[in-house]
């Protein structure tokens, strides 16, 4: 029996078992970048506009930062610019999860252990789930190539722009097929791959800052950090503006590279283990962890201290950041034009502010889905049904994970708003009253936090075996209609499905009372329907 | 009044009919087995009594009380070890338990400890890290921690080892003289036949005996093997005996133990040379209820019964299972000798 031997069957199980996500995926992606290449033609539609906005690009470090650098005032640069990063995004966590889904997620629920059983070789897994998920990369990035063709881009940009996409997938599928062999958990492989994603972003943001301008504006030559960045690589092909095919080697080559370290690496394990050997513990349980509150904070601290760091590193750097903006705004009034009429208000710094807070809010709406969905996580394994047959009741059981999630979500909001304004405030010289004032407006976004802690409830209530899926493309819908929804000029009443939409982009503009008060009524009615139909149902279901 | 009362209990998950009409009534006091094939419905009953499930019909009171509508209050009053036991991953054994104990309402601590030395565990080491026998552990223990009225187990010793399945015999026993009531369902009938006053024996989703095991063992059928001076006729006739055959000059029968009298009367007659009586043994017992044809089950020799009609079960369970049958042949030798 060879190491691969029933790889083609394994690789048959993934599809069967993911059919429907990859469905998703794989016409997803092309759809998407479809719709958004029509919609920035809508908005750009000249070589004068596109020329404004290349330069303002070029020259703004915050579109340098959140977009990547511009490479010209091609209509396929502005589409790169505007979707680049938001697409890249997606199929780097996607691949990222399908990889651990398939491979450590088995291990550790012992699946792997019963395939192992059989004629399975020692490397059929981890090659089956990379297998699929190449393919699905490479097959979106076809259709992507085919749709940004169809919306009227030339062909070798299309091509080159759609193949950095799935270069980007099929990089974060090697670095998850290494991490799956680290760590013995799926949330821990799933975190480790998350965090290299964050890290390449800031790697390609700071890069990207620190670039240079070319002679003529519209163009930005990123500097080194760009380069040891797979989010950035993409950039570096430069579709539509002279395309540079080599660089799509770098993908290549790190799945290569990869692939290979992580067999070497399952060489010297064993299934089900790590490479880190675990560590004993305390004997007794200390009499704070023997409640459900404090079991509640047992298993949230590690993940709240990891999304603490990263969004306070993100607030400050923003709100640095802020002062730049300025100039900018200056320099260019169209886009002064675009990010007054994002944030609503008369001041374009408290706009951009503003815009900073939405998308943290946005981004904590992860943390609390991940928070609550714990509850279900623990449905699955069966141990909600122990905790559960101890005189604990459910109300209190789920109300507890609720509060877990809520006061979180309070924490890393205030601490978001709060670095974000010494951020701000260091280079305006406010630190002070800036992080009293931003943290505030921040926490008044946590009416729309406590609507997505109430949709995960409701769907963990009354759909327990789609409380998964359902909670995140609920975020996920919520991310787009926020990111995109503008550039697709999508009518109000869609973007109203968002909370987020409904939340006073302060400091843009004065808080008001009625929009929250309404969101924290939906927010209460959402609980309650979760935790009544979690009483009257089975459990496990 | 009994501690567990359930009455036409039907519980369906969308086609499947889990209960079907199942009854059981467990006395104060008692430790009292649970028994059925993989899947005939056991898990799905004590869910039930735990109010973790809701019925669709029928009754159910636990200590005078609705599981369903009372189940925290009801929780104080009883512990829960479930069939397949996981625990917080990244907590230690020693911290799952003291959880679990602590969220039932106390444990006793001096009782935790002489515990975790009994099962040998190690209480520093991380839930994920336990084998399967470990965490089954931490779950008994965690149970057996707490001075409650009622235990639940559901195939409580599925994982663990001979010299820890007595340990837990003897903290069956220990809970029981202390008064309190033991709801046991298991595949190891050497553990059933060593603990149980009573046992109900369920399938799919019915119960189909109940009772102690003498009183079962008065439903199956005595093998009898018997060698006489002359051929011996006449036997197909006698009320209760079944499966006459001749082997070698010897005859086999199986009788029914109401008719044992009237088949003497008859053999007496044709010159008893030798004569040896089986009672059914447990693995017969069961397997006469357990499997698709019972007087197949009934008849055909432990071993062969045991091969051809066992439940087929997880390799987990069929373990301790197959273990159990030489236990039940020690036990039931010198009583056949008796006879
Ligand atoms: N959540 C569920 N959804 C659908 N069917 C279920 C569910 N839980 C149990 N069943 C079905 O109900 C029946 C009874 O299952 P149960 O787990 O109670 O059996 P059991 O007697 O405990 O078996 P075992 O000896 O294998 O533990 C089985 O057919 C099982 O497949
Ligand atoms: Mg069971």
């Amino acid at each position: 029996m060879s190491a691969l031997t029933g790889t083609t069957r394994l690789a048959r199980l993934v599809l069967r078992r993911d059919r429907i996500r990859l469905a998703i995926w794989i016409l997803g992606t092309p759809l998407l970048g479809y719709a958004l290449a029509g919609s920035v033609a809508g908005i750009y539609p000249d070589q004068e506009a596109r020329l404004g906005y290349a330069t303002t690009s070029a020259s703004s470090l915050v579109a340098r930062a959140f977009n990547g650098p511009i490479h010209g005032t091609d209509l396929g640069a502005v589409v790169v610019a505007e979707t680049y990063v938001t697409l890249a995004l997606i199929v780097a966590l996607l691949s990222t999860f399908a990889v651990t889904r398939h491979t450590r997620q088995n291990e550790e629920t012992g699946r792997a252990e019963l395939l192992g059983a059989n004629v399975v070789g020692r490397y059929a897994p981890l090659t089956a789930a990379l297998l699929v998920i190449v393919a699905a990369n490479t097959l979106a990035a076809v259709l992507l190539a085919v749709a940004l063709v169809g919306a009227g881009l030339p062909l070798a940009g299309s091509v080159a722009a759609a193949a950095a996409i799935g270069g980007v997938g099929v990089a974060f599928t090697a670095i998850a097929a290494v991490t799956a062999q680290l760590s013995v958990t799926s949330r821990g492989a799933n975190a480790l791959a998350a965090a290299t994603v964050g890290l390449s972003f800031v790697l390609r943001a700071a890069g990207d800052v620190l670039g240079d301008q070319s002679a003529d504006g519209t163009r930005v030559r990123s500097a080194w950090p760009s380069w040891i960045s797979p989010l950035g690589w993409g950039n570096q092909v430069r579709a539509f503006d002279g395309e540079r095919w080599w660089v799509l080697a770098l993908p290549v080559a790190l799945l290569l590279a990869g692939v290979a370290l992580a067999y070497a690496l399952a060489e010297r394990r064993d299934q089900g283990a790590g490479l880190i050997a675990p560590r004993r513990g305390p004997a007794i349980g200390a009499p704070r962890l023997l409640s459900p509150t404090g079991l509640a904070w047992r298993m949230q601290r590690g993940t709240l201290l990891g999304w603490a760091v990263g969004l306070a590193v993100l607030g400050f750097s923003m709100g640095i950041a802020g002062d730049e903006f300025n100039d900018m705004i200056d320099a260019n009034p169209a886009a002064a034009e675009a990010i007054n009429a994002m944030g609503g208000g008369a001041d374009l710094i408290n706009a951009y502010l503003a815009a900073m807070l939405g998308f943290f809010a946005l981004t904590i709406g992860a943390y609390v889905v991940q928070a609550l969905l714990r509850v279900r996580v623990d449905e699955a394994d069966g141990v909600l049904e122990a905790a559960l047959a101890t005189a604990v009741s459910r109300t209190r059981w789920l109300g507890t994970q609720v509060l877990a999630a809520t006061l979180g979500a309070v924490a890393l909001l205030l601490l978001a708003g709060v670095t974000t304004g010494l951020g701000y405030g260091i280079v305006t010289g406010d630190p002070l009253g800036q992080a009293v004032e931003l943290g505030g407006a921040a926490l008044l976004r946590l009416p729309a936090l406590l609507v997505v802690a109430g949709v995960v409830t409701a769907i963990f209530g009354l759909l327990p075996r789609w409380s998964v899926v359902l909670s995140w493309t609920a975020l996920l819908v919520f991310l787009l209609l926020g990111q995109l929804g503008a550039v697709l000029e999508l009518p109000q009443a869609a973007l109203n499905v968002s909370p987020y939409t409904h939340v006073p982009a302060v400091p843009a503009v004065d808080p008001a009372a009625l929009p929250l008060l309404v969101l924290a009524a939906v927010a209460a009615a959402l609980l309650a329907v979760g935790v009544a139909a979690f009483r009257h149902r089975d459990v496990p279901s | 009044m009994p501690v567990i009362s359930i009455g036409n209990l039907v519980k369906t998950f969308g086609a499947i009919r889990a209960l079907d009409g199942l009854d059981l009534h467990v006395e104060q006091g008692e430790v009292h087995g649970f028994l059925g094939p993989n899947g005939s419905g056991k898990s799905t009953t004590i869910r039930i009594l735990l109010g973790l499930l809701r019925r669709d019909s029928g009754d159910a009171q636990v200590l005078g009380a609705d599981p369903w509508r009372d189940a925290v209050r009801l929780h104080r009053r009883l512990a829960y070890v479930p069939g397949d036991v996981s625990l917080w991953p990244n907590l230690t054994g020693g911290e799952a338990i003291d959880l679990l104990g602590q969220l039932r309402g106390g444990l006793d601590r001096r009782r935790r400890d002489e515990l975790l030395h009994r099962f040998d565990l190690d209480p520093t080491r991380r839930c994920r890290t336990y084998s399967k026998g470990n965490r089954q552990k931490v779950a008994i223990v965690a149970a057996f921690s707490s001075p409650v009225e009622l235990y639940v187990l559901d195939e409580p010793t599925s994982g663990l080892d001979p010299l820890m399945e007595a340990v837990f015999q003897d903290e069956v026993r220990r809970v029981k003289q202390a008064g309190a009531t033991v709801l046991l369902s298991s595949h190891v009938l050497a553990e059933v036949e060593a603990l149980c006053d009573r046992v109900s024996i369920i399938r799919e989703g019915r119960t189909v005996e109940s009772g102690t095991l003498t009183e079962l063992r008065h439903l199956t059928r005595t093998a009898v093997t018997v060698e006489t001076a002359r051929p011996v006729t006449g036997l197909d006739a006698l009320p209760g005996v079944h499966d006459v055959h001749e082997v070698d000059g010897r005859t086999h029968l199986e009788v029914e133990p109401a008719h044992l009298d009237e088949l003497l009367g008859q053999l007496i007659r044709f010159g008893v040379r030798a004569l040896t009586s089986t009672p059914p043994t447990l693995e017969q017992l069961f397997l006469r209820h357990y499997g698709d044809d019972p007087a197949a089950a009934a008849t055909g020799a432990p071993t062969a019964a045991a091969a051809s009609g066992a439940p087929s079960g997880t390799a987990a369970s069929g373990a301790p299972a197959a273990g159990s049958s030489d236990a039940d042949a020690q036990v039931d030798a010198p009583q056949g000798g008796a006879r």
